[in-house]
């Protein structure tokens, strides 16, 4: 069975009687695999992202993740959003505990293990190119730092589901081609399952193991798209015309489900 | 630029001197009658002459604005953080708090003084009153304006709505707090000498309502001086704690002014 499943699941906000953001969405995402969503903006991304953690319960249909049926958050996994969402009165070594406060077992040891935690916030900010900026508080730092700080935070408690909303959304081109590097090495050292949210479709194809595209509100999967680009991929495959060619089929279909 | 910076320093000094001297002028140029307005120089011979009361009152003002103060301070982050932790509390009770604040404590005194006695009560409960909803209003407005996002960070992992309180809400409630303490501390002034001066034996505004059936003007005035004194002092002191506690939420140029 699939590590994230949606089985024909539809949900709306505010009420039994308002309008759908989701209806009849299905969708499975493998154990260790790299899934992007794409799709015109509403259609109901963050929707799937809150019903696949937990934060949302659908009002038809099912969720599962690790084989269990999804009845409150999940626990397991770590969270990114296009804003960084650091707490400015901790450092970014702080800000990285936050996680293991809140997260058993490491809730409990915090008050011994906090010294043994900390050496392991450092260790996984140098492994984003952040080494020795740990003591800096978030507005010491650049966007593109935040966003891997953000990063480092969803993961630090080593969950098995990785949730990333637009996380690179806000920064420039170059950053976020930098923060791909990042996302894509993490995803293949750690072996953890992603589902990344994004409207960059170069980011989806580049990152991605499968991508789903969705319709328009009220969301549903419209196709599912395998990419089979070789691993590890460089930022060359980019310009590849395998590449481009997988992005204008995806693009043709983005097109089509907004109207 | 140094030049510059000294001058932004002085510039209190210098506007306080210079009000001074406007009024010392404008009192003399008019030939305006002591008993009328009384000119700064005047003020200041009733400042030494009525030293000992001027200071024995203003202490005693002091005193019940503070513990007024603390009052608010205490109850209103309790109920800042109740109304923050609850749609249905906040729904129920902020017309109730809007509708309370919109009373003139002055109103209100008469029935402290049914209930408690001329005197200090009254006066700490008026300072009291009048100083708590700019804690409440701030501290529940720190904790609505959370980021969402956090919020689902923090839930995802399974936190309790107590340990978003506790992480989350509360620091980033300071600020808020902190910087209504500054606008609670004067008007606890305001509600300890209203009461003083309908309803008590001592305090500045019971000076000052002596002063006034005396017809000693310049002593009304060095009253009112020495509560603007007060005031200063203490605002200062709220904005000094405010900025050691919340340095992190001051960083834009218009914070360091």
């Amino acid at each position: 069975m699939a590590f994230v499943a949606l089985e024909s699941v539809s949900h709306s906000y505010a009420g039994a009687d308002g309008a759908l953001a989701v209806d009849g969405l299905t969708c499975a995402v493998e154990a260790g695999e790299f899934a992007a969503v794409v799709g015109p903006s509403g259609c109901g991304k963050s929707t799937l992202m809150k019903l696949a953690t937990g934060l949302q319960f659908p009002r038809a249909g099912s969720v599962s993740v690790a084989g269990k049926k999804v009845t409150a958050p999940v626990k397991m996994a770590g969270m990114a959003f296009q804003a960084p969402t650091l707490l400015p009165w901790r450092t970014t070594a702080e800000n990285l505990l936050l996680p293991l406060e809140i997260v058993e077992p490491y809730r409990s040891a915090m008050y011994r293990k906090r010294g043994e935690f900390r050496g392991r916030a450092e260790q996984l900010l140098a492994s984003v190119g952040l080494g020795g900026q740990g003591t800096k508080y978030p507005w010491e730092l650049s966007g593109g730092m935040q966003q891997r700080a953000s990063l480092c935070r969803a993961l630090i408690h080593e969950p098995q589901l990785l949730m990333l909303d637009e996380p690179f959304g806000a920064l420039d081109a170059f950053t976020r081609e930098e923060l791909w590097c990042v996302i894509r090495d993490l995803h293949a050292a750690r072996k953890i399952t992603v589902i990344l949210v994004t409207h960059d479709l170069r980011e989806a194809v580049f990152l991605a193991d499968r991508i789903f595209v969705m319709s328009a509100r009220p969301g549903r999967i419209v196709v599912e798209r395998k990419i089979e680009l070789p691993r590890p991929r460089d930022l060359d495959i980019t310009f590849t015309s395998d590449f481009t060619d997988i992005v204008h089929e995806l693009r043709s279909h983005i097109v089509k489900a907004r109207q | 630029m140094n030049r510059q910076r000294v001058f932004i320093r002085m510039a209190p000094w210098l506007f306080t001197i210079g009000l001074f001297v406007l009024w010392e002028g404008a009192v003399r140029l008019f030939n305006i009658p002591v008993f009328f307005l009384p000119p700064p120089s005047a003020v200041a011979e009733a400042f030494v002459q009525f030293w000992g009361p001027l200071a024995r009152n203003s202490w005693i003002t002091l005193e019940t604005t503070l513990i007024g103060f603390a009052l608010a301070v205490v109850f209103g982050m309790a109920l800042g953080l109740l109304i923050g932790w609850s749609r249905t509390i906040y729904a129920g009770l902020y017309p109730l708090m809007i509708g309370f604040n919109a009373i003139p404590k002055v109103a209100v005194v008469p029935i402290l003084v049914l209930w408690f006695g001329i005197g200090f009560i009254p006066a700490v409960l008026t300072a009291f009153l009048i100083s708590f909803f700019p804690i409440v209003v701030n501290v529940a407005t720190g904790l609505a304006t959370i980021e969402p996002e956090l919020e689902d960070v923090l839930k995802a992992l399974g936190a309790s709505k107590l340990d978003i309180m506790r992480k989350v809400g509360i620091p980033r409630t300071l600020p808020y707090f902190f910087g209504s303490l500054k606008v609670a501390i004067t008007l606890a002034f305001v509600g300890s000498v209203i009461s003083e001066s309908v309803a008590s034996n001592f305090g500045i505004g019971n000076l000052m309502l002596q002063a006034q059936a005396q017809f000693q003007v310049p002593l009304i005035f060095a009253g009112l001086v020495a509560l603007a004194i007060e005031g200063i002092l203490m605002y200062w002191a709220m904005a000094a704690l405010e900025r050691r506690m919340t340095g992190w939420a001051q960083r834009s140029g218009f914070a360091q002014a």
